[in-house]
């Protein structure tokens, strides 16, 4: 009896360890794919739509021999599969060219401006996050009354808007006419050569080193932005929040919960949005993948200097290398947020551990 | 309904008429289809928000095709001497006029044609990819399924304004490049979408009798699974109107959409932005357009899902 249990115990772990292989091969294959695609994709877009990618980067009054050799330079003599395997080498290894714009390689551009963007993103997603999903509850809760319909509306403008446009608007509003806000900016010009960052995210630097009045600083220059990119992911989140609470609120643990006599406060906040909090991880990290593609617009408007701003500025430029290096970084970026976003899912959710 | 629905002798209501309509058992496919039409026409039009948005665009529709008895002045040629920066509410320039002393009210309608030849070419573009995509790979299955899924959740892992942005700057600025960009990055979901609804009933009884008939799989895919994808495809891409609009903007915007001096809203907003503190109105009021259009379309197309597929409904 005893030895027939274990041996079931066994297989079923055998079992269970081989499917979770199986599961970590499929997911490795799903991320090298689409790892490669994003390589094959900036390739042909860097390399075979433009007509001539010499020409784009030596000008069409360069010399016959000029344009020859930065061809040979470039590798463009070669067969495209042979310059393919070039590219994804040189990607893989950080190398994404230099750009023409800064000189500098653009992989030491990238890291350079990437924890702006981070930094903006990061707060947005905060905020969105923290007005978001009481928004979303209290519309769940009051189904069909005019807070229901205030949320939905403030929702729907959020869908609705372009974000450059209200960023403009907002400037004039704020920094113009109030002055609660600074100038387009990361850091007042006083501080930018007192103020060091170590890590390239001005606000924890700031209060890691005691410097409270440049936090003070920063964190002005950096609210608007992050309030409108805020507003955004508000607009997701809450709409999703709603739709999760009014699954959760239609389950019958919720008339247990009641029957038992709990109040309605706990029976929302304790036991509906413990339940519902688990797709909303996903949500909310699939809304800060969408801050960092709003941001493109955004740290234009802003002045930000950041990933968004780095790419408007060399699309201006025509300086491809680093488009296409921002544009695969930020793709990759968006597959591990991705991954990152299922794996949480599925830490958190006990039923897909068991399967 | 008649109190002996079984009698021989029953009435048929009038033909149009509400009972007509509703009736359960219709006696021709005409009937059906206009009684199925109707039943979703009277759960859309329940829902207040949904016939504004319906309202909206087709004011657009409107606006766009009588943009030269509406626009009192010309969108493209201004009135340098007498007419620069103007304040909404000057005399014959309701809107106010912009550095170029044109007409912002003209450009606005003007630039609905350019918002709707935008959104309708990127529609009758990346829909079709998606519905072949997604029901190819749906029906066939296998390994099709397995390439083709692949492919689509590359574009999927791409931000869809960022791959817009690379290739317009790879395929030069200009609106065609622009839309041809949107479209590339819009079909992924369609496919996914096609792609569900097909397995669906792609082992069902009326496939495998059309199979029977010795039907080819190009032929049912055409005839049989496409037309079943529609209606979800339709509610997809009427919900992603606006954000094909605000792409589209972003991109008129940076310089990389149309061009001047075409009066595309995204790029009125750019030239405007140089007088946002003292002109705000330049900028201000083709952002507003975008934003009514868009609203428009969410509405819109909230309400056609919620009509179609009321289990999605109140969600």
């Amino acid at each position: 009896m005893a030895l027939s249990d274990t041996s079931a115990v066994t297989r079923r772990n055998r079992r269970r360890a081989s499917s979770a292989a199986m599961g970590l091969l499929r997911f490795a294959v799903t991320t090298l794919t689409t790892v490669f695609g994003l390589l094959v994709v900036t390739f042909f877009i860097g390399r075979v739509i433009p007509i001539d990618p010499v020409l784009a980067i030596v000008g069409d009054r360069a010399p016959a021999h000029v344009v020859e050799r930065t061809r040979i330079e470039l590798g463009l003599n070669l067969p495209l599969y042979q310059q393919f395997f070039i590219y994804v080498e040189q990607a893989l290894s950080g190398n994404f060219g230099t750009s023409v714009l800064t000189t500098n390689p653009v992989f030491e551009d990238i890291k350079r401006v990437f924890p702006a963007t981070i930094e903006l993103a990061t707060i947005g997603t905060l905020i969105g996050a923290i007005l978001g999903i009481p928004l979303g509850v209290l519309a769940a809760v009051k189904r069909g009354s005019i807070a229901d319909q205030v949320v939905r509306v403030i929702g729907l403008i959020g869908y609705s808007v372009p974000i450059f446009w209200l960023g403009l608007l907002s400037l004039v509003l704020f920094y113009a006419k109030l002055r609660w806000v600074a100038y387009p900016g990361r850091i007042d010009v006083v501080y930018e050569y007192t103020f060091t960052s170590t890590t390239g995210f001005f606000l924890f630097d700031a209060a890691w080193q005691g410097q409270w009045d440049v936090f003070r600083d920063v964190f002005r220059h950096v609210i608007l932005p992050a309030s409108l990119l805020g507003y955004f992911s508000l607009a997701y989140i809450s709409r999703m929040t709603r739709s999760f609470m009014l699954n959760e609120l239609s389950q019958e643990y919720i008339v247990a919960a009641r029957a038992k006599g709990l109040s309605e406060t706990r029976i929302i906040w304790f036991h509906a949005l413990r339940n519902a909090a688990v797709p909303l991880v996903t949500v909310i990290a699939l809304s800060y993948a969408g801050l960092l593609e709003g941001s493109v617009l955004t740290e234009t408007i802003f002045s930000w200097p950041g990933l968004g701003l780095y790419i408007t500025n060399s699309l201006q430029n025509a300086d491809m290398n680093a488009v296409l290096g921002g544009t695969l970084v930020i793709g990759a970026v968006f597959v591990g947020i991705n991954i990152f976003s299922d794996l949480l899912y599925r830490t958190l959710d006990p039923r897909t551990r068991s399967r | 309904m008649s109190p002996n629905p079984t009698g021989a002798a029953q009435a048929q209501p009038r033909p149009y008429s509400r009972e007509w309509l509703l009736s359960d058992r219709p006696v021709s496919r005409r009937q059906a289809r206009l009684g199925r039409a109707y039943i979703v026409w009277r759960r859309f039009a329940e829902n207040r928000l949904a016939l504004v948005g319906l309202a909206i665009i087709i004011l657009l529709l409107l606006v766009a095709a009588f943009a030269d008895v509406l626009s009192p002045h010309d969108p493209v040629v201004g009135d340098l001497r007498n007419a620069r920066l103007l304040p909404p509410g000057s005399e014959g320039y309701l809107l106010g006029t912009d550095d170029q002393g044109r007409d912002i009210l003209s450009r606005l309608v003007y630039g609905s044609r350019l918002t709707l030849l935008v959104v309708v070419l990127v529609a009758i573009i990346a829909a079709p990819i998606g519905l072949i995509v997604g029901t190819v790979s749906g029906y066939i299955g296998g390994w099709a399924d397995a390439v083709l899924m692949r492919i689509t959740d590359i574009f999927l892992a791409f931000p869809k304004l960022v791959l817009a942005l690379a290739l317009v700057a790879a395929l030069g600025p200009g609106i065609e490049n622009a839309i041809l960009a949107i479209a590339v990055t819009s079909w992924p979901p369609y496919a996914r979408i096609a792609r569900a609804e097909t397995m669906t009933f792609r082992n069902s009884e009326f496939i495998a009798a059309v199979k029977l008939m010795g039907a080819s799989p190009l032929r049912i895919i055409l005839r049989h699974v496409m037309p079943l994808c529609v209606s979800s495809l339709i509610v997809r891409v009427t919900l992603d109107m606006a954000g094909i609009i605000l792409t589209a903007a972003g991109l008129g915007f940076l310089g990389l959409g149309a061009q001047p001096p075409l009066p595309e809203w995204g790029a009125m907003i750019a030239s405007g932005r140089r007088f946002i503190l003292d002109q705000w109105w330049v900028a201000a009021m083709p952002g507003f357009a975008i934003l009514v259009v868009s609203l428009g379309f969410n509405l819109l197309g909230d309400g056609l899902r919620d009509a179609l597929d009321p289990k999605e409904a109140g969600q």
